[in-house]
C-alpha cells in the first residue's frame, strides 16, 4: 500500500509539472505582458526594455519557463498586481481554508445524499417516483447553475429570510473582533474534521459486526461522541462562539445549493451502476436463497455498485471545482474560484496562474485519495498493490 | 428479419438489377435498424419528453426568422434582439411636494421629476419610458433593462445554442472517435500517450480553463465550440470510444479484412470507425448538454464575445441589478434561465434514453 502511495505521489508530482507548463504557456500565449499593460503607455522605450530584462521577460519562451517553473518550486509565485506589496502565495494562502471548506462539505453531502437515494431509485425502477426523482434529478443536474444559486438566494435569503444574502460573515460584528475569520475559521475546520473522523471510525468498527444490535450501539456511540467533542470543544472557546455561528451561518446556503447541484450527477450515476449490478447472478442467487430484500439492496447490490461510483468521483471533480468557482462568485464568497474569476478579469496574471495551480493540486489530490479509497473497497486491487 | 422476407423475390430477378440495388439494399437494413432501435428508443418516456423538448426548442429557433420576415415582429427595429428599442412611454402629472401625491401610478412630486424631465413645474406632465416593461403592449415576454425584446432575444439565442452545441458535438465526435479508434488499433505508446493526454484533460477543471481562455482571448461562440470539442474529444469521451474500439478490434471481421490485404486506414476508418460511431452518437448529445450549460455560464459571467444568448440575458439584468429583486421582474429572470436549463435536459434525456438502446445492460428486459 505504501509503495502505491510512493509511486502515485511521484506520478503526480510529475503530473502536475505538466499541468504547470501547460498553464504557462496558455498564459504566456496571451497578448501583452507586465510592461505594456500595466504601467504609464508614456514610459521611454528604453525604460520598458530595461525593466523587461530586470523581470527576465526579455528572453525566450523556454528561459522564462524555466525561470518560472523554478520560482514555482521554490515557493515563490510573484506578486499580485491587483493587490500589489502582497505575495500571491500570501493571497493564497488567506483564501484556501475557505474553498477547502465548502468544497469538502459540498462532496460528501451529494455523495452521501446521491448514493443512497441512488440505491433506491435503481431498487424501484419504473415506479411514478422513480420517474419523478429521475427526471428532477437531470433538471438540477443540467440547470442552469449560476441562475439556480440566484432562485435560491431569492428563495431563502430575500424570500424566507434564513441566511444572509451572500458574504462570508456580517462586517458589523467583526468590527471589534479580537480574532481574524481565518483563526476562527481554522478551528471550526479543526473541530469538524476531529467530529468526522470520530463518525467515520464509528461506522468503520459497526460495519464489521454481525449482529445487528451492537453495530447499531457502535453507530449511536459514534454519533454520541462526535456531538460531545464538538460541545466539549466549543464549550472552552466562549468567547470564539458567535463569530463561528456567523460563519457557519453564512456558509449553509453556498453548500447547500452546491451539494444539490452535485448530487444529482452521483443519484444517476449510483442508479445506473445499480442496475447494472442488480443484473448479476449473484443477485439472483440471494433472491433465491431468502435473503430479505434490503440486505440484498445495501450490502449485495450497494456494496458494488460503489465501485463505480468511485471511480467517477474523478469525472465529477472539474464539475465540482467548477460549481465551486460558479458557487464563490454569486454568493461573494471570497474563496479560491472568486479569486481565479477576478483574477482573471482584471488581467492579475500571477494570481491567475497561482490559483490554477491550486485547482490542479485540489483535483491531483482528490484523484489520489479516490485512488486509495478504491483500494480499500476493492480488495481486488489491494491484493494487486500488496503483492 | 427483412432480408430473410425480400429473399425469394431476389432469386428470380437477374444478377444485373441485384448489384444495381446495393444502395436500395443498405437503405432497407439502414431503415429497419432504425426502426428497431426507435422501439427500444420509444419505450422510454423519459426520452420521448427530452425528443419533445429538443422539436419544441427547433421549433422557438424557427419562430425567430419566420415572425421577422413574416410575423408581427417585421416592424422596423423595435425587435432586433441587439439594437431594437421600445418602452411604453407613461405620463405622470406632477404636482408641488410628496404629500400632495395621491395616486403614485399617475402623480408625482416636482422633485423626483427632474431626474427625468429637468425644469418640469406643477401642473406639466413628465413622460417617462418604461424600461423593463413587463409583458404586453406587443412584447409577449416584455422588454429587457434596455427596453429590448425579450421574446425575440429568447427566440434569437436558441439558434445560436443549438449551433454550438451542434459544432462542440461535432468536433467531439470526429476527435474522440478518431483518437479512440488509433490508440485501440495500434496500442503500444501510441494508446499510452492518448490516454495519459486524456487523463491530463480529465483533470484540468473545465470551467476554469474556459474562464482563462475567454478573459485574455476574444472567444465568439464557434471558437468556443471548437474548445470545447476538443477539450471533451480529447478527455472522457476519448476513453470510452478506445474502449468500445477495443472490443470490435478482436471481431473475427477484422482479420478478414486484412487477410483480404485490407490497409491500417481501410482497417479503422471503415471497419472499427463505423462499429464504434452509435456509441460517440450518444456522446454527442452529453456534448451538447455541456456546451450549452458552459456557454450560459461564461457569457453569464460577461466572458464571451456574443451579440446575444441566454446567458447575456440574465447578464444583463443582473448587471442592471434586477435579478436580486425578487420575483417582482420575473419575465428578466425566468425565460432565459429556464430555456439553458430545458435545452439541456433535453439533450441529456435524450442521451440517457440512447444510452439504454446502445448497452443492453441497462435496459429493464
Amino acid at each position: 500500500m505504501l509503495r502505491f502511495i510512493g509511486r502515485r505521489l511521484v506520478q503526480m508530482f510529475f503530473l502536475f509539472l505538466l499541468f504547470l507548463t501547460l498553464l504557462f504557456f496558455l498564459l504566456d500565449a496571451q497578448p501583452g505582458d507586465i510592461t505594456s499593460q500595466f504601467l504609464d503607455p508614456t514610459i521611454p522605450a528604453e525604460i520598458r526594455a530595461q525593466l523587461a530584462e530586470r523581470l527576465g521577460l526579455d528572453g525566450s519562451v523556454w528561459s522564462r519557463w524555466w525561470n518560472y517553473m523554478t520560482n514555482f518550486l521554490t515557493g515563490n509565485l510573484g506578486l499580485s498586481f491587483q493587490q500589489y506589496p502582497r505575495t500571491v502565495t500570501d493571497v493564497i494562502a488567506e483564501r484556501i481554508p475557505r474553498t477547502l471548506f465548502l468544497f469538502t462539505f459540498a462532496t460528501l453531502l451529494s455523495y452521501v445524499l446521491g448514493f443512497a437515494l441512488g440505491k433506491r431509485l435503481a431498487w424501484r425502477r419504473g415506479g411514478f417516483s422513480e420517474h419523478a426523482v429521475t427526471i428532477s434529478g437531470v433538471l438540477l443536474y443540467t440547470v442552469f447553475y449560476p441562475w439556480f444559486a440566484i432562485i435560491m438566494i431569492l428563495i431563502f435569503s430575500s424570500g424566507l429570510g434564513w441566511f444572509p444574502i451572500n458574504g462570508f460573515l456580517t462586517p458589523e460584528l467583526w468590527r471589534n473582533a479580537p480574532f481574524t475569520g481565518n483563526e476562527v475559521f481554522g478551528q471550526m475546520i479543526l473541530s469538524l474534521v476531529i467530529a468526522g473522523l470520530i463518525l467515520v471510525a464509528g461506522s468503520y468498527f459497526s460495519r464489521r459486526q454481525q449482529e445487528r444490535r451492537p453495530a447499531q450501539i457502535i453507530r449511536l456511540v459514534g454519533y454520541g461522541s462526535a456531538i460531545l467533542f464538538m460541545t466539549i470543544f466549543w464549550a472552552l472557546k466562549p468567547e470564539m462562539r458567535p463569530f463561528a455561528s456567523n460563519i457557519l451561518h453564512h456558509s449553509i446556503l453556498p453548500v447547500v445549493t452546491l451539494a444539490l447541484v452535485a448530487f444529482a450527477g452521483v443519484m444517476l450515476l449510483t442508479r445506473g451502476s445499480m442496475l447494472e449490478t442488480l443484473k448479476e447472478d449473484y443477485i439472483l442467487t440471494a433472491q433465491a436463497k431468502g435473503v430479505p430484500e434490503r440486505d440484498i439492496r445495501d450490502k449485495h447490490a450497494a456494496r458494488n455498485a460503489l465501485l463505480p461510483v468511485t471511480t467517477s468521483f474523478v469525472l465529477g471533480l472539474a464539475f465540482i471545482i467548477g460549481g465551486g468557482i460558479i458557487t464563490e462568485t454569486v454568493f461573494s464568497w471570497p474563496g479560491m474560484g472568486a479569486l481565479l474569476l477576478t483574477s482573471i478579469v482584471s488581467e492579475d496574471i500571477p494570481v491567475a496562474i497561482g490559483a490554477l495551480a491550486f485547482t490542479g493540486v485540489l483535483a491531483l489530490v482528490a484523484h489520489l485519495l479516490v485512488d486509495i479509497l478504491y483500494a480499500v473497497l476493492d480488495p481486488r486491487i489491494r491484493i494487486q498493490t500488496g503483492n | 428479419m427483412v432480408t430473410q422476407e425480400k429473399r425469394p423475390e431476389a432469386e428470380v430477378e437477374p444478377v444485373e438489377q441485384i448489384v444495381e440495388a446495393l444502395w436500395r439494399v443498405r437503405l432497407r437494413l439502414a431503415w429497419s435498424g432504425f426502426k428497431r432501435n426507435w422501439k427500444l428508443f420509444a419505450e422510454n418516456k423519459i426520452g420521448l419528453m427530452g425528443l419533445g423538448i429538443i422539436i419544441f426548442f427547433v421549433l422557438l429557433a424557427l419562430a425567430y426568422p419566420v415572425m421577422r420576415t413574416w410575423g408581427p415582429w417585421q416592424d422596423g427595429t423595435i425587435y432586433d434582439p441587439v439594437i431594437g428599442y421600445d418602452a411604453p412611454v407613461e405620463d405622470f402629472e406632477i404636482v408641488e411636494t410628496e404629500a400632495e401625491v395621491l395616486d403614485p401610478d399617475t402623480q408625482m412630486d416636482a422633485f423626483t421629476a427632474q431626474l427625468w424631465c429637468f425644469g418640469a413645474v406643477a401642473g406639466d406632465t413628465c413622460s417617462i419610458p418604461l424600461q423593463p416593461a413587463p409583458p404586453g403592449n406587443g412584447h409577449i415576454l416584455g422588454t429587457d433593462p434596455l427596453g429590448r425584446d425579450i421574446a425575440s432575444q429568447l427566440t434569437f439565442s436558441t439558434r445560436a445554442a443549438f449551433m454550438l452545441g451542434l459544432i462542440a458535438a461535432l468536433v467531439t465526435v470526429v476527435v474522440a472517435t478518431t483518437v479512440g479508434s488509433i490508440a485501440a488499433f495500434y496500442g503500444g505508446w501510441i494508446d499510452s500517450f492518448f490516454m495519459r493526454l486524456a487523463d491530463l484533460v480529465l483533470l484540468m477543471p473545465l470551467i476554469p480553463i474556459l474562464i482563462v481562455m475567454s478573459g485574455l482571448w476574444e472567444v465568439t461562440l464557434p471558437r468556443l465550440g471548437v474548445l470545447i470539442g476538443i477539450l471533451s474529444g480529447f478527455g472522457g469521451t476519448a476513453i470510452v470510444l478506445k474502449s468500445q474500439a477495443l472490443s470490435v478490434k478482436v471481431k473475427p471481421f477484422i482479420d478478414a479484412a486484412r487477410v483480404s490485404g485490407g490497409s491500417n486506414m481501410h482497417l479503422i476508418f471503415k471497419h472499427i470507425v463505423p462499429n464504434v460511431l452509435p456509441l460517440s452518437f450518444l456522446y454527442m448529445m452529453f456534448t451538447v448538454t455541456e456546451a450549452v450549460s458552459l456557454e450560459a455560464v461564461l457569457s453569464f459571467f460577461g466572458l464571451l464575445n456574443v451579440n446575444m444568448s441566454w446567458g447575456l440575458m440574465l447578464q444583463t439584468a443582473q448587471t442592471q441589478g434586477y435579478l436580486r429583486t425578487g420575483l417582482e421582474f420575473w419575465w428578466l429572470l425566468i425565460p432565459a434561465g429556464v430555456a439553458v436549463t430545458l435545452l439541456a435536459a433535453g439533450f441529456f434525456f435524450v442521451g440517457r434514453a440512447m444510452d439504454e438502446v446502445v448497452n443492453p445492460r441497462l435496459r429493464s428486459r
